[in-house]
C-alpha cells in the first residue's frame, strides 16, 4: 500500500493541473499505455478497477472523515477480490448518482452511521465478481475447468497444470467476458480479512504531513480566499472600505457573493485575512437583529405544550400514568452545537467558461458539483469534483454551502481560489444541531413498574430541510429516532414530534443524529424512574429487557467491566446508558468525579457493543473511545447561543473541546456474532452524554436535564 | 526580506514581519503539512519545533524567528525521537482524521525528547493544548509512553 499511496501523493503533490484533476491525473498513465498496446483496463463495477500494468484501484463511494471507512471498504473488496490490502491503492468515488448512492440513505453521502450496512453486500459483490471473471479469464486461456482454478493475492492458479497468472495479465480478456450477476460470497468461516484489524492505508501519510486535506489542495496561479458572512442570518451587507482593503500587500481582489458575504482575496491567508480586517465591513442585521437564544427556547416550550404528530401510540400511556402510584414529569434540553471539524470549511475551486473545477472534502460530492452548477450555470457535467481527505465533519460538511459561497467568490476572477473559512467564520454560520426540548411523563406501579411512558419531542426538522422526501405528514423519523422505539418492553408509550424551526438559526446534521438527542433523553428519564422506584438503575433496565437478548448482553457486559455496584470514593459515582442505533447495540457505564467546587471529571469509560459481524475490530474500538469522548466534551461544555442575532461562540477557547488532561481511559468490549453488520461511528457519541449525567447524579444525588452540564449548572446551587 | 532555516534547508521569503509562520509554511512555500486549526493558539494543529520548543506557529510572527531553525512535521521523521514516535502513532493505529496529528507528533517529539520517560502528568502538561476533535488521547497516551518504554 504505502507505495500506491505514495505514488497517490506524489500525483497530488506534482499535478494537481487545471483541467485534469485527482480521478484523470491518475488515469492518465493507463490511457496512454492502453493506446499503446490496445490492452483494456478491466472496470467490471464501480468499484474496482484492474489494469494490464497490474495495478489494482478500488473506488471508494464513502468519504473518508476520520472513520476509516477507505480501510474497511477496502476490506470487503479484497476479502472477495483475493487481494491483499498492501497491493492496492484507493480512490475518492466521483460524483454519480447511478452507481455510487448509497442504498439507505438514497443518496451519495456519508452519514448516519450507514456506510458499512450500505457497502455491506455491495462491495463484497463488487470483488466477488471481479474475481470470478479474472478467474473464468485464467480458465479459459488454460482451457481448463474454472473450478479447478484458486485465486490468491492477486493471483490465479491452476494447481493440477502448474499455471499461474496475476491479475494484470488476464485484464484485458476478464473485461470482454459478461458480468456475473449471482456469484456466492464466502461464509463468515471463510473470512480473511474482515473481522482483522487490519492496518488503517491513511495512516501512513497521516503521521508524516503528506496526506492531502481539501484545505491542503494547490494549483498553479491559484489566490486564496477568506470571507465574512453577515453575522445574523437575513442580514445585508451595509458598507465597506475596499481602498483600505486593495492597501494590504498581497490583496488581490474583493468580492461580494450576493448581499449576505464577501471575501477577500490576496496572495497568502495572511493578506486575505488582514485585508478583510481592514475592509471592515458593516452589516444591517435585518429582522433577526434583536434575537436571543432566551426567544428561540420560549418559542420551543410554547411550541410543546400543544400536541405533535404522532409517533407512536401503543396501549393508552395518558390513561396508565393518570392511574399510576407514582407519576413523573420532566423538560429535557439540548442545546445547539455546531461541529467544529478541526478543519475549518474550505474549497478550491477553478471556474472557466467551460466548465469548473473543484477540490474539497464532501461528505456530498453529487450536491456539491450541483451546487455549482446552479451558482455557475455550468452543465453538472462539465464540473470535477475531486474529493480530497476531511480533517473532521461530524455532519459539516453534509451540506455544501461552502462549495456554493467558493463558486461564487470563483465565477468572478479569472485564477483558481481556494477559500478557506477561519475558525470564528465556520463556527458563526454553522448549520447547527437544532436545539431539542422534550417532555417526558411516566407512570409507575405500587412495585415501581413502568406502566405508561409518553415523550413529545420539540425542535427543528433537519429531515424537512436536507431530504424532504423523508419528511412525511408533519413527521421526521430522525427527531424521534431512539425515541419512539427503545430497548426497553413498556406495556404503554405514547410519541409525539412537534416540528418547531427557530427563528435565525439554520439547523444540520450532527453526529449522532436522532441518537445524540434521544439517547439522552431516554435513558436519563429511565435512571429517573429507576431511583423513584429505589432500584438499581442497571437491575431496573435488566426487568425490561426480557424479550431483547442482545440489549441485555451489552448491559450485562458493560456493568461487569465497570464493576458496577461496587463501592467508590465519596464524591465518585457510574452512570449507566444503554441504545440501539445504528443497527447497533451499545451500553456504556461512565465513572465520574465531582469535586466540592462543582467540577465533573470523567475518570474511566466501559463500552461494550454488539454491532453484528465486525469488519475491523480495531476500528470499531478507535470509533467507540473517539465518538465517546467527542460526546463528553460536548455534553460537558458546548452550546451555541445568541445574542443580537449573533452566536456568541468564536472559536475553541469559548466552544471548548476536551482536553488530554481531561480525557478519561475509554475501555471498548465487544461482542463477536455473525448479525448483520451494524454502523459504529456515531453510537459512542450518542452513549456519552446519558453515562455522563447518570453518572454525576449517581455521585451527587443532583439531576441535570439541560446539556451542556458543565458550564455552571452544579456549582449554581 | 527573511532568511528562514526550515528543516535545514534555507528559505528566502519576501513577506510583511507580521506575518505568521503557519502561512508561509502553507501559502509561500507549499509546506501543507503543518495544520490551521483556530489561529489563537487554543488547538496545536499548526504545531511547530523552533530551536527544538513545540510553539504554535499560527501566531508566530516571521519577524520573530530570526536564526532559530525550524522543523516541521515534514522532516521531524528525520530526528530519532520523531521517528519513533511517528512509528509508535503507526504501531497503536492513534488516527482518525488526522488533521491535528501533525502538531500532537510535534508535540509529543518535543515531550520526549525533554523527558524521554513522562509520566501521565507529564503528558497532560505537554499534551492538552493540542486539541482532537476525533477524541484519540486514549492512543496519543499509550503512543507516548510506549515510545518511552522503549528509549
Amino acid at each position: 500500500m504505502g507505495q500506491e499511496m505514495l505514488s497517490r501523493r506524489a500525483i497530488l503533490a506534482g499535478g494537481l493541473l487545471a483541467g485534469g484533476g485527482l480521478m484523470l491525473s491518475l488515469r492518465l498513465p493507463t490511457l496512454a499505455r492502453a493506446a499503446d498496446s490496445a490492452a483494456a483496463e478491466f472496470m467490471p463495477n464501480a468499484f474496482v478497477r484492474i489494469e494490464p500494468s497490474g495495478a489494482i484501484t478500488l473506488i471508494m463511494p464513502n468519504t473518508e472523515v476520520g472513520q476509516g471507512i477507505y480501510t474497511s471498504a477496502a476490506m470487503l473488496i479484497a476479502e472477495e477480490l483475493e487481494v491483499g490490502l498492501d497491493q492496492i491503492q484507493v480512490q475518492a468515488a466521483p460524483p454519480d448518482l447511478s452507481k455510487y448512492t448509497d442504498p439507505s440513505l438514497g443518496d451519495q453521502a456519508t452519514g448516519g452511521s450507514a456506510s458499512i450496512r450500505g457497502d455491506w453486500m455491495r462491495l463484497r459483490q463488487a470483488g466477488a465478481a471481479a474475481r470470478v471473471m479474472l478467474m473464468t479469464a485464467a480458465a479459459q486461456r488454460w482451457t481448463v475447468d474454472v473450478a479447478g482454478c484458486t485465486a490468491l493475492r492477486g493471483v490465479v492458479h491452476h494447481a493440477a497444470s502448474g499455471r499461474s497468472a496475476p491479475y494484470g495479465d488476464l485484464a484485458t480478456a476478464a473485461a470482454a467476458l459478461p458480468v456475473p450477476t449471482d456469484t456466492p460470497l464466502k461464509a463468515a468461516a471463510d473470512f480473511k480479512l474482515i473481522g482483522t484489524s487490519a492496518k488503517r492505508i491513511d495512516t501512513p501519510s497521516k503521521v508524516n504531513g503528506t496526506a492531502i486535506y481539501g484545505i491542503d489542495a494547490k494549483l498553479p496561479g491559484m489566490k486564496i480566499a477568506t470571507l465574512a458572512i453577515s453575522p445574523v442570518k437575513g442580514g445585508k451587507l451595509a458598507s465597506m472600505d475596499i481602498a483600505a482593503a486593495k492597501r494590504v500587500p498581497g490583496v488581490r481582489d474583493v468580492v461580494q457573493v450576493e448581499d449576505h458575504a464577501v471575501a477577500v482575496i490576496g496572495d497568502h491567508m495572511w493578506a486575505a485575512k488582514t485585508g478583510l480586517d481592514a475592509l471592515a465591513p458593516v452589516w444591517d442585521g435585518g429582522s433577526n437583529g434583536k434575537l436571543s437564544s432566551k426567544d428561540i427556547v420560549a418559542a420551543l416550550d410554547k411550541a410543546s405544550q400543544s400536541q405533535g404528530v404522532v409517533a407512536k401510540d401503543e396501549g393508552n400511556a395518558a390513561g396508565a400514568i393518570a392511574k399510576a402510584a407514582t407519576k413523573l414529569d420532566a423538560i429535557y434540553e439540548l442545546p445547539f452545537l455546531s461541529h467544529a471539524p478541526m478543519e475549518p470549511v474550505n474549497c478550491l475551486i477553478h471556474v472557466r467558461p467551460d466548465g469548473a473545477e473543484v477540490w474539497t472534502g464532501t461528505q456530498v460530492p453529487v450536491r456539491a458539483q450541483n451546487a455549482v452548477a446552479k451558482v455557475t450555470g455550468l452543465a453538472p457535467a462539465t464540473i470535477v469534483i475531486n474529493n480530497l481527505y476531511s480533517g473532521g465533519a461530524f455532519g459539516r460538511r453534509l451540506d455544501i454551502d461552502m462549495i456554493e459561497i467558493a463558486a461564487g467568490v470563483a465565477k468572478q476572477v479569472p485564477y483558481p481560489v481556494k477559500l478557506v473559512w477561519t475558525r470564528e467564520e465556520d463556527m458563526q454560520h454553522d448549520w447547527y444541531r437544532p436545539y431539542y426540548y422534550d417532555r417526558v411523563s411516566a407512570g409507575l406501579d405500587a412495585q415501581g413498574k413502568l406502566v405508561g411512558w409518553t415523550h413529545r419531542v420539540t425542535g427543528s426538522s433537519v429531515m424537512a430541510r436536507w431530504a424532504p422526501p423523508g419528511f412525511k405528514n408533519g413527521m421526521d423519523p430522525d427527531a424521534v429516532e431512539c425515541a419512539a422505539e427503545t430497548p426497553y418492553e413498556v406495556p404503554a408509550t405514547f410519541v409525539d414530534y412537534v416540528r418547531a424551526e427557530p427563528q435565525g438559526m439554520s439547523t444540520g446534521w450532527w453526529r449522532g443524529v436522532g441518537p445524540t438527542h434521544n439517547v439522552f433523553v431516554v435513558e436519563s428519564f429511565i435512571d429517573e424512574l429507576a431511583a423513584a422506584a429505589k432500584q438499581d438503575p442497571v437491575a431496573y433496565r435488566r426487568t425490561m429487557l426480557d424479550r431483547n437478548p442482545r440489549a441485555l448482553a451489552v448491559l450485562n457486559l458493560a456493568a461487569e467491566k465497570s464493576g458496577w455496584g461496587q463501592p467508590l470514593p465519596a464524591g465518585q459515582g457510574r452512570g449507566i446508558t444503554l441504545q440501539f442505533a445504528f443497527g447497533s447495540y451499545v451500553a456504556a457505564v461512565l465513572q465520574v468525579e465531582v469535586t466540592a467546587e462543582g467540577e465533573v471529571l470523567p475518570k474511566h469509560a466501559f463500552v461494550a457493543i454488539d454491532c453484528g459481524q465486525v469488519i475491523n475490530p480495531d476500528t470499531v474500538e478507535a470509533q467507540i473511545q473517539g465518538g465517546f469522548i467527542l460526546g463528553l466534551g460536548t455534553a460537558l461544555y458546548n452550546e451555541i447561543t445568541l445574542a443580537d442575532g449573533r452566536v456568541e461562540q468564536s472559536n475553541f477557547h469559548d466552544y471548548r473541546s476536551l482536553r488530554m488532561n481531561e480525557a478519561p481511559l475509554v475501555e471498548v468490549f465487544q461482542i463477536r456474532n455473525q448479525e448483520k453488520p451494524g454502523g459504529v461511528g456515531e453510537t459512542g457519541t450518542a452513549a456519552a452524554a446519558p453515562a455522563l449525567g447518570n453518572a454525576i447524579f449517581a455521585a451527587t444525588g443532583r439531576r441535570l436535564r439541560r446539556l451542556p452540564f458543565g458550564t455552571g449548572q452544579l456549582q449554581a446551587s | 526580506m527573511f532568511s528562514l532555516l526550515i528543516n535545514g534547508q534555507t528559505h528566502e521569503v519576501d513577506v510583511p514581519a507580521d506575518m505568521p509562520v503557519l502561512w508561509i509554511l502553507r501559502d509561500v512555500l507549499g509546506m501543507t503539512g503543518t495544520k490551521f486549526g483556530c489561529g489563537i493558539a487554543q488547538c496545536g494543529a499548526c504545531t511547530v519545533h523552533l530551536g527544538g520548543e513545540a510553539v504554535r506557529s499560527c501566531l508566530l510572527a516571521v519577524g520573530t524567528v530570526g536564526t532559530q531553525p525550524i522543523v516541521t512535521i515534514e522532516a521531524v521523521g528525520d530526528n530519532a525521537v520523531g521517528h519513533k514516535v511517528q512509528q509508535a502513532w503507526l504501531d497503536k493505529e492513534v488516527v482518525q482524521c488526522g488533521y491535528c496529528q501533525s502538531g500532537q507528533i510535534m508535540a509529543a517529539t518535543a515531550l520526549l525528547t525533554q523527558t524521554p520517560k513522562p509520566t501521565d502528568a507529564d503528558i497532560d502538561a505537554a499534551m492538552s493544548g493540542n486539541i482532537c476533535r476525533c477524541g484519540t488521547y486514549v492512543r496519543i497516551r499509550e503512543a507516548i509512553h510506549a515510545v518511552a518504554a522503549s528509549a
